[in-house]
This record gives structure tokens, C-alpha cells and sequence, in this order.
């Protein structure tokens, strides 16, 4: 029954995904975020204008509002613009520090119902880190698992937390990973677990892994424990490909790859719902360097090169990733965070420039 | 810990006829002797010291047979309670209580890698390796990751040590499925294990001369668990001012660990974690076959290898490496007062990898483990 439901889903994306792919000029609801949030966001604006990018943007404020129910929280506006969009590009976002406030990421990962969060890590040409061939695609189901939030003080001292697996949500990831790892020409998925110790729960995250990877035949599956994967990944990066897995390893996973390829300043990502999907940077507001024109858009310009894959949009998505690669690659317009003394705006210029030497 | 108080000094020519066979063994791999700061054996017991021996799976037999040869060419004065420990083939195990009496008798154990199943054969949730570190109360795992001269590896001068709680966490195999379609797993922190080990890695530090501990957890999403976890880390710190505390999410923590871990000295980390710690920090230094861990209760250690890989698909290919085996087995010595032995065959292997003409493949070479094994053999020196 699930899987049916699961299905029908997916047939509903493929079929939204062929009517995106129309020359229609489609809306994106762009929320900047906070600190150096605006400026970057203005600078991926500007590099998709440039590109001639068929989409236009709505931007929306996310500041909490105090609801119906006293909380705090997503003003109602936003959220119908993205549920009305399905598509939306986010910058980094301040988490109020003190109590009363839930997280604005959760609250929007939760409001959208985006259970699959795809961070693609790849080296960098230009910028040199002790790894030079990593190119892998983590997948984390973003929904249950140990970030459920249940957790209790039985008796004095003993706390218990629960981890939460479910059939549909994991089938749902899983199929994902194969879906995600067709459309983007990858050959392999690793179904990433710790099935010895936890077995029921993370057996059940495995079986569902199984069962979509019987489904997709065409892309080589293998499963690998938790740990075997962090050793191997620091060894030899090159033997993975995509991985699955459940909400805390791909925690975890995700910022390891990404301290791979030289942080999160560089790795893109996207969250993928059944209600839309929501591409960010995952980096911080960096609150020092805000309004000074020295933040590196690169992180939330490949998110948004991600979303135009997405949006099956793959000619401007590629014009735009290279020019944005070649440009840290040459290494005359970085920013500092890349050992360079560049201005956001110069580099964003330095990638329109090579944008529109390519469609001239 | 009785055995120490057997051990007294003793003049290197008492000893020379226990170590005199090794010469035989010594033949191509012999390199030029280098001078070792230990020139008389520092401690010698009046007899000989018995411990327990798991073989565990996979390449685990092959890799204590190395090390019964290195004991046997140095002279080691150990004798092993060989026990044959499975779960893969359940019946041919012997039971889990026979095991726990020797170690608990002997307060000494080698440990070669038990393989965990993803399935039991009688459907229990907890694993064999759960059960025998329950049974002997082996709270604290201790991982020392220090790069080795002469294996190439991206990450150059890597010291620290990873200490793992692995009692208690995501490892309580309390998991039950609540309707059709959905598990639940509980992860138990108590106050009390999450201060012993807390206490445990400030303990070390200050034994072994290190300045700094880190707590890593992921406190800011399992607030009352992992929070625990971290009060428990914050008060022991306030107890050793001469240690700097510090702490770090879990996932940051991966992610400084392959861009700088040069910032790490002691990590403390609750089971999981520890885990992930542990692999991700061998794999920094040349992966599973090179790290020695040891497992602590408050009167028992098992000493093995750091990180846990049974490395199965090896299995009678002659090509594991030894040499997580044979640190243990030194450290082990070391332990016991034996450090003149102890010595003796870390400064082999040392040298062995340092010289770097006999490699297995993990470490880029083609050398099989009884030629790395025979190397070891040629370099042991008095």
C-alpha cells in the first residue's frame, strides 16, 4: 500500500518534472536569509539573470511572526509561496538563540515535508585540499530516525532517546537515491547502516533499501556499515558514488565529505519533499563579515545550479557551474575564504563575464 | 594488576636464553641495529603470566598466529588460554561464560575481531561482542591513533586518542517495533556510566601527559541524552584544571577531523560516535590494520586491534596486515610490566614499517602477512 503510494508520488514528480521543462517561465520563491544571506543571494540573482535563467523570483521573508496559537513561527506568506512554487532557493538562516524559538530550518523542513537531503561533494579545481578525487552524493532521510525528538528521563540519571524508523519513510528515501542517481547519471548506490548492532530498526532502513534497489536493476547497489564507510571514505573517496542512509549518519556523513572537498562553504545542497524542494547553503550567516561585499557565493549558487537540474533546466545549470568553476579555478577573482582577496561582487562579475563569453 | 607484584628486576643475562632463538629467525630483513634507549630488561617476572586468547573471525586467526610466532621468537614469558569465540557459526562457539571466567581469571586478554551478523541466530537483538563486554563490564574502549613513519598517507603527524563508552548509548539493543512498518530503538544514557567514562578520559590524560580533552556528542538534537552525556564531561572538567576541556557536535567534529586533526588530543565520546571516531581516525593513519585499541573494565583489559574490521574477504589469502595485532599484543606486554618485550616488538615493527621493504597491500606493498611476520621476527632486538 505504501509502496503504491510511494509510487504514484513518484510518477507524479517524473510528470511535474516534463511539464517544468517547458520554456514557460517558472517562479522560485528565493528566501535570502540572514547575515551575508542578502548579498549572496543577490549575487546567484544576478549570475541567473545574466544566464538568461526562464525562472523569476518571488522573495519572501521568513522572520517569525507570533501565530494564531502564540508560537512563533514561518509567516503564513512564505509558506503559501513555496507551496504554490514548489521550488524555493534559501540562504543561510539565524537560529534565535534562547527559548520559545524552534529552529526556522526545522520548522520549513517540516512545514514542506522534505524527507531527502542531497549534498553532493566534489573537489574543487583550484582549491586544493589533501583529497583530489572525491566526487560522492550523500542522501539522508531528514524526517525520523534519531532526530525524531522523543527522548525521556525514565528515572533519575537514566535517559532514554528514541530513534524512529519507519517503512514508508525509508522506502521513500531509498527510492529516491536510485531515482537521484539515474536522472544524474550515477552508477552506483551504498545503502550506508549499522544493521549489526541496531537490527531491527536499522534492518528495516536496509530491507527498504533492498527492495528499491531489486526495482532499479540498472544501478549497482551495495550496503556498507557506518563505520567501515568513514574509514574508507578518509582513505580512498573515489569508491563511493551515491550513499543512502538514516537522519544522524547522514549527519554526520554529509560534513565529513564535505570537509573532504574543504567545507561547507563550497558544498551545495537540496531538500527534497513531496510538497516541493528547497535548495540552501548549509554554511552559517558568518554574522563578521556581513553588508562588506567579502562572502563567497559559491555554496548557494551551486544549490541553485542543483535546483535547476531539478527543474530539468540542465543547459543553464551547466553553462552557469562552469563558469563558476573555471572561475575558482584560474584564481584571479577568489574570495578570501579561498585564500584570495576578491570581492563577492568581483568574482560574481568574473562568472557573468565568463557566462556570457560562453553564449556570445 | 597481582601480577605486577611478581615482577622484579633482573640482568639481561638471566634473559638471554629466552630471547637467544630469535637469532635464528633473523636472515634477509635484518636491518643495521639501532640503539634502543632500553639496554637491560627493565622489569622480568619470576614466572609467567597467562592470558586469554580470542582468535575472533575473519583474518583474526592468522593474525594471532603472527603474533604467537613474534612471542615465541622474543620470548615472550606470556602463556595463552586459546578460546574459539563465534557468532557466526553459534554452535561451534564455546559459551560465553567459559570466556568470561578466563578473562576474569586472567584480567588479560588478546582479542582478535568477533564479525556481527546482522542477523542472530536466535533472533536476540544484542550482539556477542555486546554480551562480552557487558559481562566484564568493559566500559572503556581506548584507541590510540598516532601516525606510523613510513606509511603514506595524506595526513601526516596525527596523535590522539579516542575514548569510547561502549556499554550503554545506541548499543542497549532495546529496539521493538511499535505497529507494522516502525521500530523503535531506545538509546540509554545513564548519569553514572556517562561520569565513569567521563572520569576515565580525564584519568588518562593526566597518566599519559596530555593537555586537552574533548567531549564530542550532538547535544544541540538529543538535548536530554546527549546533553547528559555532555553535563557529566563539563562537571568531571571542573574537577581537572590542568586539563583544557573543550567540546564538539559529532558531525563538526568529522568534518575538522579530515581538514585539521592536528587540533585533537584525548576525545571522549559516547558509543556510537566513538565508533565513527574511531574508524574515521584509523583511516587517517593507514586504515584497520595498522590502529591498536584496548578495551578497559576496573580489573580486566582486552587488547585488540582499534579499529573493528574482520577483514573476512582476506580470509586464508595470506595478505592481512599484522601489524594492529602486534601493537596490541606490545601494548599488552607493556601492561603487564613486560615493557623490555613490549619494547622490543613495537620498535620491530616500527622499524619493519619504517624501513618499508616489506609492505602488505594495505600499505601499498605485496609483501604476504608471514613475510611481514618473518620481517618482525628478523628486527626483534634485546
Amino acid at each position: 500500500m505504501a509502496a503504491r503510494v510511494t509510487k504514484s508520488l513518484l510518477n507524479y514528480f517524473r510528470s511535474a518534472g516534463s511539464r517544468q521543462f517547458s520554456s514557460d517561465v517558472r517562479t522560485v520563491t528565493l528566501i535570502p536569509g540572514d547575515g551575508i544571506g542578502p548579498e549572496i543571494s543577490a549575487a546567484v540573482q544576478q549570475i541567473f539573470t545574466t544566464a538568461n535563467v526562464p525562472i523569476t523570483w518571488e522573495e519572501v521573508d521568513v522572520t517569525p511572526v507570533k501565530g494564531p496559537d502564540g508560537k512563533f513561527g514561518i509567516p503564513p506568506a512564505a509558506i503559501e509561496s513555496v507551496n504554490r512554487n514548489g521550488i524555493g532557493l534559501k540562504g543561510p538562516l539565524m537560529t534565535p538563540v534562547g527559548k520559545g524559538h524552534r529552529s526556522l530550518n526545522l520548522a520549513i523542513r517540516k512545514e514542506f515535508s522534505l524527507y531527502a537531503n542531497v549534498r553532493p561533494c566534489r573537489s574543487m579545481e583550484g582549491y586544493e585540499t589533501l583529497y583530489k578525487d572525491v566526487d560522492v552524493v550523500t542522501i539522508r532521510e531528514n524526517t525520523e530516525g534519531e532526530y525524531s525528538g522523543i527522548e525521556h528521563e525514565i528515572v533519575d540519571g537514566v535517559v532514554q532517546s528514541i530513534k524512529l524508523i519507519t517503512e514508508p519513510a525509508s522506502r521513500r528515501v531509498a527510492e529516491y537515491a536510485f531515482q537521484y542517481a539515474r536522472n544524474n547519471g550515477r552508477s552506483k548506490v551504498t545503502a550506508v547502516h549499522k544493521a549489526n548492532i541496531m537490527r531491527m530498526s536499522d534492518g528495516l532502513f536496509l530491507r527498504c533499501c533492498r527492495e528499491a534497489a531489486e526495482k532499479n536493476p540498472d544501478i549497482r547497489f551495495e550496503e556498507k556499515y557506518l563505520d567501515t564507510v568513514c574509514l574508507n571514505m578518509v582513505q580512498d573517496p573515489s569508491q563511493y558514488d551515491v550513499l543512502v542512509m538514516p537522519n544522524l549518519y547522514g549527519d554526520i556523513l554529509s560534513d565529513l565529505c564535505a570537509g573532504l572537498v574543504g567545507g561547507l562553504g563550497l558544498t551545495p545542497s537540496g531538500n527534497i519533499g513531496e510538497g516541493g524542494a528547497v535548495f540552501e547553503s548549509v554554511h552559517g550567516t558568518a554574522p563578521d563579515i556581513a553588508g562588506q561585499d567579502k562572502a563567497n557565493p559559491t555554496a548557494l549558487l551551486l544549490s541553485a545550479v542543483m535546483m535547476l537540474r531539478f527543474m530539468e533546466l540542465h543547459n543553464h545549470a551547466a553553462v552557469i557551474e562552469k563558469a563558476c568553476f573555471e572561475t575558482i579555478k584560474e584564481g584571479n577573482f577568489r574570495t578570501a575564504d579561498l585564500g584570495g582577496s576578491a570581492k563577492c561582487s568581483e568574482f560574481t562579475g568574473e562568472i557573468c563575464r565568463k557566462i556570457e563569453e560562453m553564449s556570445g | 594488576m597481582a601480577a605486577i607484584g611478581r615482577k622484579a628486576l633482573l640482568s639481561i643475562n638471566t634473559l638471554r636464553p629466552l630471547v637467544a632463538c630469535f637469532h635464528t629467525a633473523r636472515g634477509l630483513h635484518g636491518v643495521a641495529p639501532l640503539t634502543s634507549a632500553i639496554q637491560a630488561p627493565v622489569s622480568k617476572p619470576e614466572g609467567r603470566t597467562t592470558a586469554t586468547l580470542i582468535p575472533g573471525d575473519g583474518v583474526g586467526p592468522e593474525l594471532c598466529q603472527v603474533v604467537l610466532d613474534v612471542f615465541q621468537n622474543a620470548g615472550v614469558p606470556v602463556d595463552f588460554e586459546e578460546h574459539y569465540l563465534t557468532e557466526l557459526y553459534a554452535r561451534r562457539s564455546e559459551s560465553l561464560d567459559d570466556v568470561v571466567d578466563s578473562i576474569k581469571r586472567n584480567r588479560l586478554c588478546l582479542k582478535g575481531i568477533l564479525a556481527t551478523p546482522d542477523h542472530s541466530s536466535d533472533g536476540e537483538l544484542k550482539t556477542l561482542n555486546m554480551k562480552l563486554r557487558d559481562e566484564l563490564d568493559l566500559y572503556a574502549n581506548v584507541v590510540h591513533v598516532k601516525s606510523l613513519d613510513g606509511i603514506n598517507v595524506r595526513h601526516k603527524n596525527i596523535d590522539m586518542v579516542v575514548i569510547r563508552e561502549q556499554t550503554e548509548g545506541e548499543y542497549s539493543a532495546l529496539e521493538h517495533e511499535s505497529v507494522a512498518g516502525v521500530v523503535e530503538c531506545l538509546k540509554i544514557m545513564t548519569r553514572q556510566k556517562c561520569r565513569r567514562i567521563a572520569k576515565f578520559a580525564f584519568d588518562y590524560a593526566t597518566k599519559h601527559g596530555r593537555k586537552k580533552v574533548t567531549a564530542v556528542h550532538k547535544a544541540n538534537i538529543m538535548k536530554l541524552g546527549d546533553g547528559l552525556f555532555l553535563k557529566q564531561c563539563e562537571e568531571v572538567a571542573a574537577m581537572y584544571p590542568n586539563i583544557e576541556f573543550s567540546n564538539m557536535i559529532v558531525d563538526n567534529c568529522t568534518m575538522q577531523m579530515v581538514s585539521n586533526p592536528h587540533q585533537f588530543d584525548v576525545l571522549v565520546l559516547p558509543n556510537l560516535y566513538g565508533n565513527i571516531i574511531d574508524n574515521l581516525a584509523a583511516g587517517l593513519v593507514g586504515g584497520a590494520g595498522v590502529v591498536a585499541g584496548a578495551s578497559y573494565s576496573s580489573d580486566s583489559v582486552v587488547f585488540e586491534p582499534g579499529a573493528r574490521h574482520t577483514f573476512s574477504e582476506a580470509v586464508g589469502k595470506n595478505v592481512a596486515n599484522p601489524t594492529a595485532m602486534l601493537l596490541a599484543s606490545a601494548n599488552m606486554l607493556n601492561h603487564i610490566n613486560l615493557q623490555y618485550y613490549g619494547d622490543m616488538i613495537r620498535n620491530s615493527v616500527d622499524r619493519v614499517i619504517r624501513v618499508g621493504k616489506v609492505r602488505t597491500k594495505d600499505m601499498g606493498g605485496f609483501a604476504t602477512t608471514t613475510a611481514f611476520a618473518n620481517a618482525v621476527i628478523a628486527n626483534l632486538q634485546q
